[in-house]
């Protein structure tokens, strides 16, 4: 008996998540649904999903330090940032979108709506954007981001973070969220990173300082490995045609 | 001591937050960084199909616009085939369409909108065969994980009545906030839909 190749995905693990509704994170009260989710099987609709191509995609587009510097490098601490895309079941996640964005070192994003007083780097643009490797890996360079406040709370202030964005090869697998820095010590305090229910999937945000791969006179680096759902094996029949 | 079956846990989704923009639309936060942009025109000359304009609002659980998301879109070709391996009908792919596109919501009006096709329909599980839809993903501030929806066309009448999807919703009542008006606009089919986060005819969404 032959296993499908495309089968359908694993259903989602809600408790593994926040919630829509996370009272702490004040704009979720009005932006979050009041019933609850319709759960359907997966037809072809949801097993499928857009693929992407390497000539898509610029030389500089995974280097943040290069991809926007005009007259200069941008200020701030030299950082490398990789880690490897699997599934839940530990396969790797080939030619998976990864898009990145950021504020600079000041806490500043480059963004029309942003009036916060850090001042903009004039080469800096904060994001980035790469495909993983037949490994499922990813790597990108970039400056360290800076903590900024935000009015949640009205002295509330965002941990140093990253934000990212995946697609890998279904459309069940789309997954937007945010990397902290180890040590980070606003973390425990953060109300976005509260609205996740447990203490261990909040630590699976965190990238750990990765000693071994740091460049002597030039970067530091973090790990940040990221799990996407898996598909099911598909041993007996069928059902999804 | 027993073997264990080793099994890794989703990585936690967050807010995408108000500047999802400058990673997935760099242009509307305000500058040019890329040579090569994602955008919201689907189709290419040689794309086979009725070109057809998918737009409306998002409005939140006060009735007013969220002018900060951003939408994704994942459709199939005219024919009803998705540009993907793992679509086992016996359709064509069209080479010239990916099936997939991103746009913000505009930050004055909160309108957004696609160019794109109508799709054909798709196989359903078992057998069954599903209406003409979108797949659509909504992300933006204070929504922790995207919203999962599927966008119907009310000229579909006797497909969507069988649609394997909407069958499955149990209150009849709210599978009308899936089917999006029709309309004609200087010659081009308009088709609207407004997705509502929160309160009355509160759109349908799903877990995939």
């Amino acid at each position: 008996m032959a296993i499908q190749r495309y089968s359908e995905f694993a259903q989602r693990d809600t408790d593994a998540h926040a919630p829509a509704r996370t009272p702490i994170y004040k704009t979720s009260i009005l932006r979050s649904p009041d019933n609850a989710l319709i759960s359907n099987a997966q037809s072809l609709t949801e097993i499928t999903g857009p693929s992407f191509r390497p000539e898509e995609f610029g030389p500089l587009d995974n280097d943040l330090i290069r991809n926007f510097a005009k007259d200069g490098l941008p200020i701030g601490e030299r950082i490398v940032v990789h880690g490897f895309v699997r599934d839940e079941f530990g396969r790797p996640v080939p030619n998976a979108l990864v898009e990145v964005w950021q504020a600079n070192a000041s806490g500043r994003y480059r963004h029309k709506k942003d009036q916060y007083l850090g001042s903009l780097d004039p080469n800096f643009g904060g994001c980035g954007r790469m495909l993983t490797d037949e490994n499922g890996h990813y790597v990108y360079r970039t400056i360290k981001p800076g903590p900024y406040p935000w009015r949640n709370r009205v002295n509330e202030w965002r941990p140093a973070h990253i934000h990212y964005s995946l697609q890998g090869d279904g459309w069940v697998q789309r997954l937007i969220t945010q990397m902290y820095f180890e040590g980070d010590t606003l973390i425990p305090d953060c109300p976005i990173l509260k609205t996740i229910p447990t203490e261990e999937q909040r630590r699976g945000l965190i990238a750990l300082q990765d000693r071994g791969n740091f460049i002597e006179a030039d970067s530091r680096a973090y790990r940040f490995d990221i799990t996407l759902r898996g598909r099911r094996g598909s041993f007996f029949e069928n059902k999804i045609v | 001591m027993t073997q264990q079956i080793v099994h890794f846990t989703e990585t936690a989704s967050q807010t995408g937050g108000p500047y999802v923009h400058i990673g997935l639309a760099p242009h509307q936060a305000g500058f040019e960084i890329f040579a090569n942009q994602f955008g919201n025109v689907l189709t290419k000359p040689a794309t086979k199909g009725e070109r057809i304009r998918l737009e409306g609002r998002v409005i939140d659980g006060s009735g007013t616009p969220v002018r900060d998301a951003l939408l994704e879109i994942w459709q199939a070709n005219a024919a009803g085939k998705y540009n993907h391996p793992g679509d086992s009908q016996a359709k064509d792919i069209d080479p010239t369409f990916r099936g997939w596109g991103r746009t913000g919501c505009d930050f004055d009006t909160g309108e957004y909108f696609f160019e794109t096709i109508k799709p054909g329909a798709v196989a359903g599980r078992e057998g069954k065969t599903q209406a003409p839809h979108i797949a659509l993903i909504v992300f933006a501030r204070g929504i922790n994980m995207g919203l999962h929806t599927r966008v119907y066309f009310e000229d579909e009448a006797a497909a969507n009545e069988a649609d394997p999807v909407l069958r499955g919703i149990e209150w009849e009542v709210r599978r009308k906030t899936l089917i999006a008006r029709r309309e004609l606009r200087n010659g081009e089919v308009v088709y609207r839909f407004d997705i509502v986060l929160r309160g009355e005819n509160e759109t349908v969404f799903f877990d995939i």
